[in-house]
């Protein structure tokens, strides 16, 4: 059983993660194509962030297999890997006290070694302006808002610049004002550098308003994938989150009201 | 700040050379080197891996020594009197004694790492916790045998049980210092790979570093540095942990290009400092590691309350 052809995108087959007895990624297959903006939905504990870590290879897998660009995670090489793939992950904490900056310029680790260039000294400015945080680049993290080192822990997936980058929750913590123009961002990400970002949202109407593509998970299983007019539906949202919502077309898009 | 290290260790190396000395140079200089001699290998040792091992467990207070290198030193050197007598001890001489304590450290050490980080996702907490409770049980038994030894053997067995510089043997002394020259080369090597190892084992794979790998490697590390250490002069982690904080204190930084050099100068600094104290403050009245963790914890607090009255 090999990967897809030559194609760039992430696969999964059977995919399968179990803790005991419980199953929480149940035999999951997905082709996620490069260069768009993808979002994963769903509720708490459905598998989101254990669906990411797997294809990160930071958690390995009861069963199946991930293909990156046709590439098995599992037996890849670990700093290759690093080139191509970068994740945001949920939580975030660190033993050691960093500035922003420090912290940023880990990301570049994959391509420097630790030996840091000007292209990476390069690569860490970028990805600090890019999320706005050149103003606190000598401040320690841990003087820092919430939000603010959310951007931090952004910057540094950034400057790994890698083809695909796995967000998990990347507006936790940002206003309404900072959780818009990070989709802006994630969008610029995609469309002008041809990246391909996949973000866990919970925010139903930021996924439906930013995304090539959406995919809802239920219980460790995919219930619907595609472009947001397919999977932003009362039926789909009532399987997923088990709740009833009303669908307004407003602008030309679909907004979920969780309100009624 | 490396600089101004290396002088003060130096500078306190002289002295301790030095100081005192009337007339009979060939005989003191060559005495007073070898000793120096093994404080700077034990002491670079020592620092080098409880720096690199408190990288590992992403903690600031544990040391290597938590996993019972010195306990098993000490029940080597029991059961060894206690099974054999006092005089099958002296006829194994120090190079035996070293050989003996050496390989069972390390094979014992190595074994444990090994076996238990073997699996995907084994924790180094579990070995952390394997190794107290066998250190534990390792006190327990020496202190058992060393009651039921005669007041003679005892004697002699005293002698091996604490730390000690003087009398440490030349080639003991070269073998020690090539391995430790080795391993802490192949440590400070990996200082790069060991900043991201600060980060966690996700951060750190997700950035492209076998976490399982170098982390093996790096216990493999320090396994041989501290089992050299204790090996050549006994039991003397002491110190580690006071010169690894004071290292992050002065360093400023996380780099482990300037904590692994920082902690080793400030461990010869301190070593040959304290040396200095004990032979011509107390006459050689104490122990070593009493003046060390005295004066030393004492400095460590005053630098930690001025810089909590900064804050
Ligand atoms: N180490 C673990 N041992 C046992 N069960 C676990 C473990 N980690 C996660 N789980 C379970 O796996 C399921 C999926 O967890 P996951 O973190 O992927 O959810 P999620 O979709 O990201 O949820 P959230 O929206 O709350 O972040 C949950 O039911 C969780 O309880
Ligand atoms: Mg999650």
């Amino acid at each position: 059983m090999s990967g897809m052809s030559g194609a760039a995108c992430i696969e999964t087959r059977e995919l399968l993660k179990r803790y005991g007895q419980t199953v929480v990624i149940d035999g999951l297959s997905l082709r996620i194509p490069a260069g768009q903006v993808v979002s994963i939905i769903g509720a708490n504990g459905a598998g989101k962030s254990t669906l990411l870590t797997m294809i990160a290879r930071l958690l390995p897998a009861s069963g199946g297999t991930v293909w990156i660009d046709g590439a098995d995670v599992s037996s890849a090489k670990p700093d290759a890997l690093a080139r191509r793939l970068g994740i945001l992950r949920q939580d975030n904490h660190l033993a050691v006290r960093l500035t922003v900056r420090e912290l940023v310029t880990f990301g570049r680790y994959p391509h420097s070694k630790g030996r840091t260039t000007a292209e990476d000294v390069a690569a860490v400015d970028d990805a600090l302006r890019f999320l706005d945080l050149e103003p606190l680049a000598g401040r320690y993290l841990d003087e820092l808002s919430g939000g603010q080192r959310q951007r931090a822990f952004v910057a540094m997936v950034l400057a790994q610049d890698t083809e695909y980058i796995l967000l998990d929750e990347p507006l936790n913590n940002l206003d309404l004002a900072r959780a818009s123009s990070m989709m802006g961002l994630i969008r610029r990400l995609a469309r002008e550098r041809g990246k391909t970002v996949i973000s866990v949202l919970h925010d139903v109407n930021f996924a439906s308003a930013w995304s090539d593509s959406i995919i809802a998970l239920r219980a460790g299983r995919v219930v619907a994938q595609g472009p947001p007019a397919s999977v932003i539906t009362a039926e789909v949202l009532r399987e997923v989150y088990g709740t009833e919502v009303a669908i307004v077309e407003s602008g030309g898009q679909r907004l979920v009201d969780y309100f009624t | 700040m490396l600089a101004a290290l290396a002088l003060v260790a130096v500078g306190l190396i002289a002295a301790y050379l030095t100081i005192g000395v009337q007339g009979g140079w060939d005989f003191v200089l060559p005495f007073r080197g070898r000793r120096v001699g093994a404080m700077v290998v034990v002491g670079a040792a020592v620092a080098a891996a409880t720096v690199a091992f408190q990288t590992l467990t992403s903690n600031r207070i544990l040391t290597p020594s938590i996993m019972g290198f010195d306990a098993l030193f000490q029940a080597i050197a029991t059961v060894t009197v206690f099974a054999f007598g006092q005089a099958a001890m002296l006829r194994l001489g120090t190079i035996g004694n070293f050989a003996i304590s050496l390989a069972v450290m390390l094979g014992a050490s190595l074994a444990l790492f090994w076996s238990l980080l073997g699996g995907a996702r084994r924790s180094l907490h579990l070995v952390l916790l394997v190794g107290v409770v066998l250190g534990t049980m390792l006190r327990s038994l020496t202190l058992m045998l060393q009651r039921l030894l005669d007041p003679d053997a005892f004697l002699v067995l005293q002698g091996r049980l604490f730390a000690s510089f003087s009398g440490v043997n030349p080639t003991l002394l070269w073998v020690s210092a090539a391995v430790v020259c080795g391993a802490v080369t192949v440590l400070f090597a990996l200082r790069r790979r060991l900043d991201v190892m600060t980060l966690g084992r996700e951060t750190a794979t997700a950035l492209g570093v076998g976490y399982r790998a170098t982390t093996l490697l790096v216990v493999t590390l320090v396994a041989i540095l501290i089992s050299t250490a204790t090996a050549l002069v006994g039991p003397i982690t002491f110190f580690g942990l006071l010169v690894a904080n004071l290292a992050y204190h002065l360093a400023r930084t996380h780099r482990h290009a300037w904590t692994l050099p920082i902690a080793a100068l400030l461990a010869v600094v301190v070593l040959v400092g304290g040396q200095i104290i004990l032979e011509h403050g107390f006459g050689q009245r104490t122990l070593l590691s009493v003046i060390v963790e005295f004066l030393g914890g004492i400095v460590f607090l005053t630098l930690l309350i001025a810089e909590g009255r900064r804050r």
